[in-house]
């Protein structure tokens, strides 16, 4: 057979069974870019006049099988004519690929996302590695398009309309027994059967997978409609489709029996919208900072956490679900229990495997006695938040530390310098400040004392990354980044209450705007003694008194959900009942508290807290949740034009005050439009 | 032969059995205090050479249960692991063959100890039931299927709980509080005298928690509830000798003297030690505990087997040319009152030595103050696998708080034997 000259593809052939191997050139992943598909195409013509039993499709990279279209490619298209030709172009090679006169199995293994299970959902017959590393899925939502390959086209008759719209819809991704379950892969096997299990598949010419009848039945022409009816009520409760078209796009491809030339449409129109265009950008710059956290190996297996807390105890059983060796040291015994408690039910949630959850509680010891220090590669403290006990504890935990040990603190308002000073070797101080609930939020701010040493930052930006985490690179100032943006933007809701603003319509008026929970409910949930104690160490440095409001609920044990009543009251079950105020105001609700927002933003660029406009969209959107179809509030800013929102923000401090005056930094074009990328 | 040192150890509160599965595996009592111990040790677990536990009843998903330990505590594959099975004397089997593998010059550094976890013994199916099982498995068509169903009886039904077979010698089909019965019976020990000392045992063991003596020795133990475990659970502070008189005798009902309140407690627990070679001592400048000076086993009537420490130390004693009076301490596991007041009594008496231990002069009882000083299993419980262990941590503790010197810790051991090791404590190597 005459070989073809193909870089990211190898082709064998043993006996009838030809094997084609993707391993795409200096990445560790395989994506599927024009030149891979380019190349599989004429792979496939040659391979179409072979007398051979059937094909194999494998990857050579240990991550996984194939993690989708090369994203970066999206950012280069701007024309949805030109977008809808390169879908078109992966859906005719795919065709090829259904099309052969033998079957063809996709090997699976790892990541098989996006593109890559449109090209597995292309070949006859599936089959999975069976291991916690295996995830399959359809993604693209979650960057604002459909899928383009022929997924919206091939996945709901191999799996059922159900499960097939779950997937597409909430781009969520399936293990292997899962798909074996649903009908996504035609067997799920251990490593050492998997090429078996293919060539068997081939040999034995199974019949293909077919979802059940009843699934097949909610798509025959009179129960369609009901089930679109139905899957479009669920979806309006969690995504607006003024924000987010991507989902009611995919709802109605189904609904219309879409080919794949409408499939390729839609995908073309979608990628150019400024939704999608946002998406990406988001995903982008968590890619990039990913990246960015790779220069220096982390060299950590041991953490030792001090103070069991919430946020200490959260960080904990976080990094021991990630492989760490954890010890977690508390003065109280009752503490440390209830930490463990805390670890077991979540480990047990996230495993279902008795034996899994027995290893990780295996991997993290309460420590009252600190006897994990000596052994701790990296030490993170998490107690009160008080200057002087940290300063003590540091200097005396300094003394039992081994040389090479990395010490962090997570403290989310006091400056770096201030404790490091306490150490006799400061360089191997940084702050890594975690976001609660630890185990949903994204991010993780590596806070830069001026005394940090490069290597240590580089060391905790790579554990980050280990813990599954963004690292967003801070400068040591008062509430860092996210905190600092968002506190002003949480007063200004308190300070609208206090006009007799109700609580609910802010609240509505935020969530209008795109961002996950409105302020006020987000400061009852946060509770209210830690914002006004974040709020009074915030106040002098950014010019910004604490409202009364929030004063006066504190004194009076209104602390928010945690004490039954803040702003809101709230049940026992954590629901919400409203309170007095007015129902609906002509106030510039949203305006107010946008444009507060974005005022510190790019007071935090002059300041150089971060050093580009990037860095502040990363944080706030993987660390708040702030609009993410937006793409972050800088790209936001960008859109619309920063002197438009400077004259916005004078209006305002006329109005209601110095609060609003537009930071020195607006007039700065350097600030939103820096020479170095991030 | 060179020498042997115990550097460090640990154990687990003892949680009393309360008729019902504990929260506590055996091998997650072992983890729990193992890991503990090893985050204190300036090498890592990967550097020990064996890891040797005692465990008399592992659950049937524990086989090896060493194993499963050492790599639970992060061991890593490459150390070796295997258990030991000397009944009440598990724990002290497995530092005795710790002992002997550094002593023979064969590792440098290993982990060893006992655990158990009584309150989650298995409850088996009888060997009707099983042969039933077997002939439902075996028949294939439906009428060999409904003529095994009608072999079905409902004496299948009635389970088998191998604790009490545990605690029932096979031969002599006595269980061990009946040979504690014949020990009160030939020595005379009246059911006053035992619970005179099953009371001291409390009071001592009280004291020793509210002194802070036990800090050093008990590592807290956390549950997946939210509770945390400081004390032994079957020590009661409030108990008196009127309550324990109330007590009916449980094992030989009507004329017993052996009740619940003078006997050692069904109980949950671990205990781990490490021992090291004198170059593990030096390469890791680890401290040193103690040194192991040897050990011996004796056999004797299983229907005695509450005398096997007379005969066991006995002959440690005579070996080592060390008398009675050289112990600064001896821990006697308390099995039960009346059998550790039993042993007392034969090393006193002319006719035990000449007749029994075949020596000219009695060796004498141990000084009442330095026995069990602490308390013991009366009060705190005995998890059979691990009890051995825990007397040889605790004495070793024990001689270190009073300024060094020769300990004993000793056991009996159900079967009909005793075991006996014996340790001195140094102010320095």
């Amino acid at each position: 057979m005459s070989e073809l000259a193909s870089r990211a593809w190898r082709l064998d052939v043993t006996d009838d069974i030809a094997a084609l191997t993707l391993d795409v050139p200096s990445q560790s992943a395989n994506t599927l870019s024009a030149t891979v598909l380019d190349e599989l195409e004429q792979l496939l013509i040659q391979l179409e006049a072979e007398p051979l039993r059937g094909l194999m499709i494998l990857s050579a990279k240990r991550a996984g099988f194939i993690a989708g279209a090369d994203i970066r490619e999206f950012e280069h298209i701007d024309d949805a004519a030109h977008a809808t030709e390169l879908a078109q172009r992966g859906q005719r090679v795919f065709a090829r690929l259904a099309g052969l006169p033998f079957p063809s199995v996709a090997v699976v293994h790892g990541y098989c996302l996006g593109g890559g299970l449109e090209l597995a959902l292309a070949c006859t017959y599936r089959v999975a590695r069976d291991d916690g590393s295996t995830r399959l899925g359809l993604p693209e939502v979650r960057l604002g398009i459909n899928p383009g390959f022929g997924g919206t086209v091939r996945l709901p008759p191999l799996v059922g309309v159900l499960p097939a719209l779950d997937m597409m819809l909430s781009g969520r991704t399936v293990a292997a027994r899962a798909a074996r379950r649903i009908g996504l892969v035609d067997d799920a096997v251990p490593e050492r059967h998997l090429r078996r299990a293919a060539i068997q598949l081939l040999r034995r010419r199974a019949a293909r997978r077919r979802a059940p009848w009843l699934q097949r039945l909610l798509a025959t022409a009179p129960l369609r409609p009901m089930v679109v009816k139905l899957l479009t009520r669920k979806l309006a409760a969690k995504a607006n489709p003024d924000h987010y078209p991507a989902p009611y796009r995919i709802l109605d491809l189904w609904a219309r029996r879409a080919n794949e030339d409408e499939e390729a449409a839609s995908l073309g129109e979608l990628l150019v919208s400024r939704t999608s265009r946002n998406l990406v950008h988001i995903f982008l710059l968590g890619e990039r900072a990913k990246r960015a956290a790779r220069t220096e190996p982390h060299q950590i297996e041991y953490v030792h956490v001090i103070g069991a807390g919430v946020m200490g105890a959260d960080i904990a059983l976080w990094a021991a679900h990630r492989g760490f060796r954890v010890s977690l040291q508390d003065q109280r015994p009752e503490i440390l229990a209830r930490a463990m408690k805390r670890a077991h039910d979540f480990y047990t949630k996230k495993h279902k495997d008795p034996r899994a959850v027995q290893e990780t509680m295996d991997r993290l010891m309460p420590d009252l006695a600190g006897n994990g220090l000596r052994r701790a590669d990296l030490v993170i403290e998490a107690i009160v938040e008080k200057l002087e006990p940290k300063r003590s504890l540091l200097g005396e935990l300094e003394r039992k530390v081994r040389p090479g040990t990395l010490i962090a603190t997570n403290t989310s308002s006091i400056r770096i310098e201030d404790i490091a000073s306490a150490l006799s070797d400061p360089t191997r101080f940084v702050g890594l400040h975690f976001f609660n609930p630890v185990p949903k939020m994204q991010l993780v701010e590596i806070v830069r004392g001026a005394q940090s040493g490069e290597t240590a930052l580089a060391r905790a930006r790579a554990f980050t990354l280990a813990l599954d985490r963004f690292p967003l690179d801070v400068k040591s100032s008062p509430g860092f980044l996210v905190n600092r943006i968002l506190m002003p933007y949480l007063i200004e809701a308190v300070v609208m209450v206090e006009e007799g603003i109700s609580p609910a319509h802010i609240d509505e008026s935020a969530r209008a705007f795109g961002m996950p929970m409105g302020p006020v409910e987000l400061a009852d949930t946060v509770g209210l003694d830690i914002c006004l104690s974040v709020a009074e160490e915030l106040a002098g440095p950014l010019n910004t008194p604490v409202p009364e409001a929030l004063r006066r609920k504190v004194t009076d044990g209104k602390l928010g959900k945690k004490s039954g009543e803040g702003f809101y009251r709230w049940d026992v079950k954590g629901g919400s009942h409203g309170s007095s105020g007015a129902a609906s105001s002509e106030a510039p609700v949203t305006e107010r508290l946008v444009l507060r927002l974005l005022n510190e933003a790019v007071a935090c660029l002059r300041e150089g807290v971060v050093t580009h406009p990037d860095a502040v969209d990363l944080g706030m959107v993987y660390g708040t949740g702030f609009a993410p179809y937006l793409g972050g509030p800088m790209r936001y800013v960008a859109g619309l034009g920063e002197t438009g929102v400077a004259h916005s923000l004078y209006r305002l401090a006329q109005e209601y005050g110095t609060r609003f005056s537009p930071d020195p930094g607006w007039s700065q074009p350097e600030l939103f439009r820096p020479e170095v990328p991030t | 032969m060179k020498r042997v040192f115990f550097v460090d150890g640990a154990r687990t509160p003892y949680l009393k059995a309360r008729g019902e599965p504990g929260p506590f595996s055996a091998s997650d009592l072992a983890v729990a205090c193992g890991r503990a111990l090893l985050a204190r040790q300036p090498f890592a677990p990967s550097v020990l050479d064996e890891v040797i536990v005692g465990c008399v009843i592992p659950a049937p998903d524990e086989a090896n249960i060493a194993r499963i330990i050492a790599l639970r505590l992060g061991c890593g594959k490459q150390v070796p692991a295997y258990s030991v099975q000397r009944n009440c004397a598990s724990g002290m089997q497995a530092i005795a063959s710790a002992a002997e593998r550094i002593a023979l010059g064969q590792a440098q550094l290993v982990l060893a100890g006992g655990t158990e976890a009584m309150s989650r013994a298995p409850i088996q199916w009888n060997m009707a039931m099983v042969g039933w099982l077997a002939g439902m498995m075996r028949a294939k068509t439906l009428p060999a299927r409904l003529g095994a169903l009608t072999r079905f009886r409902l004496r299948n039904l009635s389970p088998v709980y191998t604790l009490l077979l545990g605690l029932t010698d096979p031969i002599v089909k006595l269980n061990m509080g009946q040979t504690a019965e014949v020990l009160a019976n030939r020595f005379g020990i009246s059911r006053e005298a035992q619970d005179a000392y099953a009371l001291q045992s409390h009071q001592r063991l009280a004291a020793a928690f509210d002194a802070g003596a036990l800090a050093d020795e008990v590592e807290l133990l956390y549950d997946s509830r939210g509770n945390s475990y400081h004390e032994d659970t079957g020590l009661r502070r409030d108990t008196s000798l009127e309550q324990l008189t109330r007590l009916k005798p449980v094992f030989d009902r009507k004329y017993g003297s052996v009740t619940s309140g003078n006997s050692s407690q069904v109980t949950d627990g671990a205990a781990l030690l490490l021992l090291a070679s004198e170059e593990a001592v030096r390469e890791h400048g680890l401290p040193v505990l103690g040194e192991w000076r040897g050990h011996e086993w004796a056999g004797v009537d299983p229907s005695q087997m509450g005398l096997g420490p007379v005969h066991a130390v006995a002959k440690l004693l005579t070996r080592h040319r060390v008398a009675m009076r050289d112990l600064v301490q001896m821990e006697l596991n308390e099995a039960f009152a009346a059998q550790v007041l039993a042993c007392q009594a034969a090393w006193d008496s002319a006719e035990y030595t000449r007749d029994e231990l075949k020596l000219d002069q009695p060796l004498g009882h141990m000084d009442p103050s330095a026995l069990n000083p602490e308390g013991g299993a009366v009060a705190c419980g005995h998890p059979v696998g691990s009890s051995g262990a825990r007397i040889v941590l605790h004495i070793l503790r024990a001689l270190r708080r009073k300024g060094g010197g020769l300990g004993m810790a000793t056991l009996c051991i159900g079967g009909g034997q005793g075991g006996a090791l014996l340790v001195e404590s140094m102010v320095s190597v």
